[in-house]
């Protein structure tokens, strides 16, 4: 569904992405690890060209889009098709969570509102955020931003929905709210891929798991391969040291 | 006692007539300028982005007196003849607007870029998004410095005077050259005035608190 080949990004004279691919199939959970500045964030944000990437090719629902020349109608056509749960939420500040979910509805996609307004109340009410659709987000705890984020992403009917670091930003008692969101739309058959150092959830909910590092895919297996028997020694390195954070 | 009572309304009543209308449609017209310029740097139009550059430049390098006086005695020159009060009008708005562009740019700027890629990502146009995500943000953020503006420029408008219109100010000095009365006529236009900015303080902060409420703060 989803096929990124030869990706890549600089900043400058930093290397960020060096020749990434990797492809993505209806129905995948795959969950991208590893440490911080591996290039995760940048290659997920170079999928919905929120970066431009220097070179890659797309190819989604077996069209091909050259990632750096892209055409700005093109792009918006795939975002369209996408969603995207960021790190910080980023709702719409000056929006209620039921503006936030129908914008991109009524917006967007031009859908009457009666029915937008219909779609959003089942998108906030799926997250758990029925009585909470008409505050605003400073209103809303971290957790409950970033539930109506996730309602915001899959009110639009995406084939296939980014998370960039979606609890990272999260106070530790609001993290299994979101993940439990997550658990549920995997279950559902939803397309994702998931950028996260939540190694409970790439162990338990996705199906497959992306090791980076320096801007390349070190390791990519079944997720119960990668856990069961990583084959690379630097992605058993970063297991260790992941799980070892925790003890004091 | 008795020059304030006779003089009161004759300096209130141009206060009402002229000032008021004069702070009103100038600051109207600075509004719009405001926001189109400073739309035109957010968004780095090509082109139009350096003339917004120049306009500021010289609008708020110049003094606004020297401006109305180029406007009202200087244009003549070229055959341009304005009345009084649509000359003063023009100088104040043009004026205003320069000062009042830089204040919504940098309110358009201080919205975080992920407020933009929200949009994108929510399928949103660059347009769509700026109209209805970023605009309605930065001007919550730009209300209070706008106010100020507001303000400072309902007492500017005793310039006017310079170029004829006969404001507030211009009629005091009229009462005060037939009297004598100086000290009292300026006292008490300076009273009119601080009864014009407090009214505008507070709808200032009933503004704020309307806002506020908007993003329920």
């Amino acid at each position: 569904m989803l096929e990124i080949q030869n990706l890549t990004k600089t900043f400058g004279t930093l290397t960020v992405l060096d020749g990434v691919s990797l492809a993505v199939e209806q129905g995948d959970v795959v969950a991208i690890l590893g440490p911080s500045g591996s290039g995760k964030t940048t290659m997920l944000r170079c999928l919905n060209f929120l970066e431009t990437a220097d070179s890659g090719v797309l190819t989604f629902d077996g069209e091909a889009f050259d990632m750096r020349t892209i055409s700005r109608r093109d792009i918006a056509r795939l975002r369209k098709k996408t969603a995207f749960v960021f790190q910080n939420y980023n709702l719409f500040r000056n929006k209620t969570a039921l503006e936030n979910v129908t914008e991109g509805l009524i917006i967007g996609r031009h859908m009457p509102k009666v029915q937008a307004i219909d779609i959003a109340k089942k998108a906030l009410t799926k997250v758990g955020l029925a009585d909470r659709m008409d505050h605003y987000p400073v209103q809303l705890s971290g957790g409950q931003q970033q539930r109506v984020g996730i309602a915001r992403a899959i009110a639009t009917n995406p084939e296939i929905i980014y998370f960039d670091e979606p609890t990272s930003a999260l106070d530790p008692e609001l993290i299994g709210e979101v993940l439990a969101v997550m658990r549920q739309l995997a279950e559902e058959g939803m397309t994702m891929l998931v950028v996260t150092h939540e190694l409970n959830f790439a162990k338990n909910v996705s199906s497959k798991v992306l090791f980076m590092e320096d801007g390349s895919i070190l390791e990519e297996a079944s997720s119960h391969d990668f856990f069961a028997a990583p084959r690379e020694g630097r992605v058993r390195e970063f297991l260790r040291s992941i799980s070892t954070d925790h003890i004091y | 006692m008795g020059v304030v009572t006779d003089s009161f309304f004759k300096i209130l009543i141009p206060g009402i007539t002229m000032t008021i209308p004069l702070t009103a449609i100038s600051f109207a017209l600075a509004m719009v300028i405001a926001v189109t310029v400073a739309l035109v740097q957010y968004a780095r139009v090509p082109v139009l982005t350096p003339l917004a550059r120049f306009y500021i430049w010289i609008i708020r390098g110049t003094p606004l007196l020297v401006q109305l006086f180029v406007v009202f005695y200087g244009l003549p020159n070229l055959g341009i003849r304005l009345e009084p009060f649509p000359a003063a009008v023009m100088v104040f708005s043009i004026n205003e607007g320069a000062y009042c562009a830089e204040t919504v740019r940098s309110a358009l700027e201080s919205v975080p870029v992920g407020q933009l890629e929200a949009g994108f990502c929510a399928g949103l146009s660059y347009l769509q998004t700026v109209r209805r995500i970023i605009l309605p943000q930065a001007l919550r953020t730009a209300f209070p410095p706008l106010s100020n503006s507001l303000i400072a420029m309902m007492k500017d408008t005793s310039l006017a005077a310079n170029i004829t219109v006969t404001e507030m100010f211009m009629a005091t000095q009229r009462l005060a050259a037939r009297n004598f009365e100086y000290l009292t006529l300026y006292l008490e236009v300076a009273f009119i005035y601080l009864m014009f900015s407090t009214v505008l303080t507070r709808l200032q902060s009933w503004g704020e608190k309307r806002l506020k409420a908007g993003l329920g703060e």
